[in-house]
């Protein structure tokens, strides 16, 4: 098969901790370096937390796996700072067609809405991110990335973890504080943890093929219904970068993994699908089944999970790395609080909170995609495939097709951190919501709303003169007022944070809304940044 | 809005005998995908999903 990829190879370091022998205790330790694990590392640096990242292999992810990263996970991968390689070597696909049986059911574009800095998605090999990801990890001073260390036991008290490591070297121990689990969906550290994890195994399986196609091909996505040359399945074409392309094909149950996998079977699927004047060559395949379930709670004690080894979705809608992210940012701000001394483990708890509200509506998102595509009864194959022959010629049956939602984050509205409106609003915004981004202009220079938010409380002042920073047990929340601090050429501030009648939003480290007012109240503000740090 | 439960076709043997009359010689098969497709339309035309739960649960077995 070809390469488009080569794989870095990462070196092995002896730690001085192994070699001295010397038992250590560290704030944070990273269970695994995968997109979730890495990007856990580069929260904490940028919380200032100094942490180091254990992962039994390495190498960047190996073969095909995720592809599509939306808007909000690039917003926190740009505020950590490795964003733009992302978006510079990803791909932005405007055009979606939907094809049912032989023909063409209707085409899409996407027209995202303008005034944000991040595209509304790219696609991009999970490999590339990694790399991007690790590169920035070894120019930051306060990770410590050791390959070739596997977790082989954890045990815990009250107050810190003690992992059993195993490297080249031997095996040998380290203490920690927290310890952030991101191993993945067979975590061993959730096995370790007796973690609860269940929910739903799909009776399916799937064929996953990169394939390098050697002429022009539309960078659009490609979605078949029920198609002649692969009957009673679906198939999906995805564009990556590097002329790559992302072939899906479900194989049913009965398909027997080993021989689908084999090239003298994918090669003829491919020919039929891509038609015969097609040149193209495999680049890698391989068949995976798919699951929908969670962790009952992502904090053990010390210990945290997040990303797929908390919950696992079908990849449909292409949600598994971009909800881990939105983990990480919910998580990194909390554990710097409870180090410092200034929040309790409640705040920790907050994190299950609210990522297990988001992992549950992720689950339903993923699992009603996959009914739309793989129906699971007779009648519902009849309404799918009603739906789409109406599709055809109507367009209101068109947002009932259903080939994958794009992953947009999971507003925390019923979250314990929140505190409630008490002047009127529009329904935008809402405390619990992820801070919209905007055009702005500082003295001068242009830039974007979500570049000035987050890290820390801050305190979004709009069309409100009385204002000062605030601070509240330890914690304190700067102003960004507008007139003073930005400006808002657009208006495009003002309108998505519904601000012409003045506005003061406390606005959380991970550019969420934690409560709103119309007037500046230090007292308020007080209460609501006690409130959102669990601090009594 | 709710579920309109009064009569409200004005002509009702014609209605009924429109939709019988259509189906009589379709397959059982296509009488599913019509009916399906049909379901679809209306729901689409009333909109309103309190309306249209409501009538589900009325129609449930
Ligand atoms: C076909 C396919 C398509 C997908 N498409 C998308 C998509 O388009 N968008 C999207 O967002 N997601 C997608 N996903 C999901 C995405 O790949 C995962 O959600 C993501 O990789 C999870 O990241 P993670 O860091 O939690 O776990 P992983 O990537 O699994 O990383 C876990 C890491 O932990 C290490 N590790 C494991 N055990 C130990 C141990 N005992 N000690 C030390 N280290 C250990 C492993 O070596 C590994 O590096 C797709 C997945 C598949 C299979």
């Amino acid at each position: 098969m070809l390469n488009t990829y080569d794989y870095p190879e990462f070196d092995y370091q002896q730690s001085a901790e192994q070699q001295s022998g010397e038992l250590k205790r560290h704030p944070v330790v990273i269970i695994g370096a995968g997109p979730i694990g890495l990007t856990a590392a580069l929260e904490c640096a940028a919380q200032g937390i100094p942490t180091v990242v254990l992962d039994d292999n390495n190498t960047v992810s190996i073969g095909s796996r995720a592809v599509c990263y939306a808007k909000r996970p690039l917003e926190i991968w740009d505020r950590l700072g490795v964003a733009s390689p992302m978006v510079e070597k990803g791909i932005s696909w405007q055009v979606g067609k939907v094809f049912f049986k032989e023909k063409l059911a209707y085409q899409f574009d996407l027209l995202p809405e303008q005034g944000h800095k991040m595209p509304a998605m790219i696609n991009l090999q999970q490999y590339y991110l990694e790399e991007y990801m690790v590169n920035e990890c070894e120019r930051q001073e306060l990770i410590d990335l050791r390959w070739k260390h596997k977790l082989l036991s954890i045990s815990q008290n009250d107050d810190i973890a003690t992992l059993v490591i195993e490297t080249p070297d031997g095996v040998f121990n380290m203490e920690a504080q927290w310890v952030i689990a991101c191993d993945g969906a067979n975590s061993d550290t959730r096995k370790m943890l007796d973690g609860d994890f269940s929910g739903q195994f799909f009776q399916d399986r799937f064929l996953i093929a990169d394939v390098v196609m050697k002429n022009d091909f539309p960078t659009e996505r490609w979605f078949w219904f029920d198609p002649v040359f692969h009957k009673n399945q679906s198939a999906l074409l995805h564009k990556q970068s590097d002329d790559v392309w992302r072939i899906d094909f479900q194989l049913g149950w009965d398909a027997d993994p080993e021989e689908a996998k084999k090239p003298e079977n994918v090669i003829p699927l491919l020919k039929q699908m891509l038609g015969d004047d097609c040149e193209f060559e495999l680049e890698w395949v391989s068949v995976y089944q798919f699951a929908c379930r969670r962790m009952d709670k992502f904090r053990y004690g010390r210990v945290l999970f997040a990303g797929d080894s908390a919950h696992q979705v079908s990849p449909f809608g292409a949600r598994g790395a971009n909800t881990g992210v939105q983990d990480i940012d919910n998580l990194g701000w909390k554990l710097k609080l409870n180090l410092q001394g200034k929040a309790p483990i409640e705040l920790l708890d907050s994190y299950s909170e609210e990522r297990v509200f988001a992992a549950d509506d992720n689950l339903m998102n993923s699992t009603r995609s996959t009914d739309f595509i793989t129906p699971k009864s007779k009648s519902s194959r009849v309404f799918r495939d009603a739906v789409l022959q109406l599709a055809e010629k109507h367009e209101f049956a068109r947002p009932l097709v259903n080939s994958g939602r794009l992953s947009t984050p999971t507003p925390y509205l019923q979250s314990s951190l929140n505190t409630e409106d008490e002047d009127s609003f529009s329904n935008c915004m809402a405390p619990g919501t992820n801070c919209a981004d905007a055009p702005i202009t500082i003295s001068g220079h242009s830039s974007w709303l979500l570049n000035h938010l987050g890290g820390q409380f801050k305190l979004l002042i709009i069309n409100e003169d009385a204002a000062h920073s605030v601070e509240q047990g330890g914690v304190k929340a700067d102003t960004l007022k507008l007139g003073a601090d930005f400006e808002d050429p657009e208006g495009l501030v003002s309108q998505r944070y519904d601000g012409d009648q003045g506005a003061v939003y406390l606005i959380r480290p991970d550019q969420h809304v934690a409560a709103r007012w119309r007037k500046f109240d230090e007292a308020k503000i007080k209460a609501a940044i006690a409130k959102a740090c669990c601090q009594h | 809005m709710r579920l309109q439960l009064q009569s409200n076709i004005t002509k009702p043997d014609n209605f009924y005998n429109h939709l019988i009359d259509m189906q009589r010689d379709l397959s059982e098969e296509e009488v599913q995908m019509m009916n399906a497709k049909l379901i679809l339309l209306l729901s689409n035309h009333i909109g309103e999903e309190e309306v249209l739960f409501e009538a589900m649960d009325l129609a449930k077995p």
